[in-house]
């Protein structure tokens, strides 16, 4: 290899080479120069770059949202280590296996107040599953492969190797380390199958609740279900984990979710838990969540079981081992009646079919393939997305369940399109969210990205906010009201050579899809939405499962 | 609920055998901060083994409070290992420094009821005496109670330290080799209230 000495920062890259790593996303400055530097000699790497770190660190959360594989990314010191803070909370909420790699200052300005220094390890404690300050170029191999281990076992999640400018520059001779086999998941205890098992044949009224720790298990978890024939509900973080299309679905729980999925929650005697952590937008009221079931909860983090919700039956195992141990101890349950009651509160719940941001959500999801991947913001939208599209495959459903970071779904949307080039990688963001992350439009252009395709569902609001403005405010909308600033969103995609399309109506919406759809390349197509419309059904924030209001509330009718 | 339905917070005694590593310190009470478990004394110390080092702590609250802030600690990458004293006999101790003002009234009396808690003087003064006393919590409250009508000038102490009685070791093998051992699984029992 000719160039410069080896280095720190070349033992880096030849650290994530050997662990396969291809592709990285970042924003070169001061402090992480000597690792750009380097960069010129790895040319099997492809760099993204985006136009704001948490563009970068969002789109390595899409790549691993929808492979499944580690998310990497680079920032300089200080504010672009800072600018990573918010993915790397995202990743740590939605347990997204990530590698953040941030320059810092050299060793001898640390705690100095240096230009651009930020005690990064410091900010990020609590947010990361682990993290490390590299002090010795020799130790920089070890220490990458042992954070990239950690970010990808057990319970996945971001670990930050934070390596000071002198350590990259240093010299380095050593021997760089490839993979390290992950530790095994422990085997569940078998009595503690014995009880679920024995629970699920006395139930019924089952239910099993599938969550985002089961999205690369789905084919074992579907194979669960069916096999014990339970009625089977998809969290947000869990949404294509168990196929929309087979009959025992109930759609999602919670907040926003199906009447069927909360019902059959408040009655149900038995519940399964898999991979979930009982979120308060699930549970709603924890008190009254579930109040008739026995709960059998199986996860492989032990600290998620009992921590909200209090398990009558612990098992602590993969989401897969455990599925494949119960599906051997199967036996088909047969409650016609429980059936019945589910199908009666499958058909309640349903959205108008007159035109506003439902209509235009359920037109626009009905044209996803089954392998094409969806991701979003947060808020109205993404709400309507998760209760109107029916994914069949795990990992097509990129969305920030626990933080709920506005600005996540349109660089989400560039990680997996990366990834997965041959399927359409599918955006919808408010306007609101969408302006947060909209510089990204320059990344599509500069790597001739040719597979996001961006639906801005413009209702000239905040809308979720301005939604619970409207219920629990007495209408005062107090700064959600974007329409009079929002910019001509078609000439913005245009302004960075992205076609755009625009509809305001139902039958304009359909030839706009064909047209944005076919455009052969990346584009934007803005929908424009009626701007007070809620997303219901909803139960209100504190209340019960069974308090949940199931229509939209007639303007002036009663309360 | 009333008030006597509710599980009192009593305090429990843990141990975890962490990495010697910078940070160790901060990542743990940032983790009881943050998740706003109580600690109410906390001591850290060296081990026998190089790199492994020692933190007991005082977690007050119920007993699912405790348990989640155990399996919290457990997850840190640098917590090796991690002991619930109430689950085994153990001994614990207490350092405390006190200082007590005297007069040459009450001199001949500080040093009698010094002397009946083993109390060692490490300090003499013309107006104060200050003792090392050692003890379980007990005993050193006792013994800070017995001073206080003297004039109590100033006290430190180290907070818990606890052993498991017997002779087996707490540390088990895999903490020696700088191992972090995968959790057990978890048990049924582990439901019951």
């Amino acid at each position: 290899m000719t160039g410069p000495t080896p280095n720190g920062a070349q033992a880096l890259w030849q650290t994530l080479a050997a662990h396969g790593v291809g592709t990285v996303f970042g924003y070169p400055g001061g402090a992480i120069m000597p690792v750009y530097d380097a960069l010129t000699l790895f040319p099997d790497i492809r760099h993204i770059l985006a136009r704001h770190e948490q563009g970068a660190i969002h789109a390595a959360e899409g790549w691993a949202k929808a492979t499944g594989d580690l998310g990497v990314c680079l920032a300089t010191s200080g504010p672009g280590a800072t600018n990573l803070v918010t993915g790397l909370a995202d990743a740590m909420m939605d347990s997204v296996p990530l590698l953040a790699i941030t320059g810092n200052v050299a060793r001898h300005l640390m705690g100095t107040d240096a230009f651009q220094e930020a005690d990064i390890t410091g900010i990020t404690l609590p947010i990361t599953k682990h993290n490390y300050v590299v002090q010795d170029a020799a130790e920089l191999p070890r220490i990458v492969a042992e954070a990239i281990r950690i970010a990808r076992s057990g319970r996945p999640g971001p670990v930050l190797v934070d390596i000071p400018k002198d350590v990259q520059l240093a010299a380095f001779s050593g021997e760089v380390h490839g993979p390290h086999a992950p530790p095994e998941a422990p085997a569940p205890l078998p009595e503690a199958l014995e009880a679920a098992a024995a629970l699920l044949r006395e139930a019924r009224k089952p239910v099993l609740m599938v969550g985002g720790g089961a999205q690369g298990a789905a084919a074992e978890v579907t194979a669960f279900a069916r096999a014990w024939r339970l009625p089977t509900i998809t969290t947000l973080m869990g949404l294509g984990a168990f196929p929309a299309s087979d009959p025992l679905w109930l759609g999602m729980p919670g907040m926003h979710g199906s009447v069927a999925a909360n019902r059959a929650i408040s009655e149900a005697d038995v519940l399964v838990g898999i991979g979930l952590r009982f979120d308060d937008r699930v549970t709603g009221r924890v008190k009254d969540f579930a109040s008739h079931a026995s709960i059998i909860h199986i996860d492989l983090d032990a600290a998620e079981i009992s921590k909200i919700v209090r398990a009558h039956v612990p098992v602590r195992a993969d989401a897969g081992q455990a599925a494949r141990l119960l599906t051997e101890r199967a036996q088909p349950l047969s409650h016609p009646e429980w059936t019945a009651a589910l199908a009666e509160w499958r058909t309640r719940g349903e959205h108008p079919s007159h035109w506003g941001a439902a209509q235009a959500v359920r037109q626009v999801v009905s044209r996803l393939g089954p392998d094409d991947i969806l991701s979003t913001d947060v808020g109205q939208h993404q709400m309507l997305a998760a209760q109107l599209a029916r994914f069949q495959k795990p990992r097509r459903w990129l969305t920030s369940g626990g933080l709920g970071t506005m600005g996540f779904g349109f660089p989400a949307a560039i990680g997996a399109a990366l990834a997965e080039p041959g399927v359409t990688s599918m955006v919808i963001a408010g306007d609101g969210g969408f302006q947060m992350t909209a510089q990204e439009l320059a990344t599509l252009t500069k790597y001739g990205i040719r597979n996001v395709k961006i639906c801005v569902v413009n209702n000239s609001y905040l809308g979720m906010v301005r939604q619970w403005q409207e219920l629990f405010h007495g209408r005062r909308y107090s700064e959600v009201y974007l329409g009079d600033s929002n910019p001509d969103f078609l000439k913005l995609a245009d302004a960075y050579g992205i076609s755009g399309w625009r509809a305001d109506n139902s039958a304009d919406l359909e030839g706009a899809l064909d047209a944005w759809l076919a455009h052969d390349g990346s584009a934007l197509l803005e929908v424009v939405v009626p701007n007070e419309h809620g997303v219901f059904p909803m139960v209100p924030a504190g209340a019960a499962l069974s308090e949940m209001i199931e229509t939209e509330p007639v303007p002036g009718g009663p309360a | 609920m009333t008030a006597d339905q509710q599980a009192a917070p009593q305090d429990h005694l843990v141990s975890a055998l962490v990495r010697d590593e910078p940070r160790v310190l901060t990542r743990i009470t940032s983790l009881f901060g943050r998740r706003a478990y109580n600690i109410r004394s906390l001591s850290v110390g060296s081990t026998e083994q190089p790199g492994v080092s020692r933190m007991t702590f005082v977690v007050t609250g119920d007993r699912a409070i405790v348990e989640q802030a155990m399996k919290q600690l457990e997850k840190l990458h640098d917590v090796l290992h991690v002991i619930d004293h109430s689950l085994e006999k153990f001994v614990d101790r207490e350092l405390v420094l006190v200082k007590v003002a005297i007069t040459p009234e009450s001199r001949v009396e500080v040093r009698q009821i010094a002397e009946d808690f083993r109390a060692r003087i490490v300090d003499v003064g013309r107006r104060a005496l200050t003792f090392e006393v050692t003890g379980d919590e007990g005993k050193v409250t006792a013994f800070i109670e017995q001073m206080r009508p003297f004039g109590i000038l100033e006290t430190m102490r180290t907070g818990r330290v606890a052993l498991t009685r017997g002779s087996n070791a707490d540390i088990p093998g895999h903490v020696y080799h700088g191992e972090k051992r995968a959790l057990g699984p978890l048990l049924a029992s582990a439901a019951e209230d």
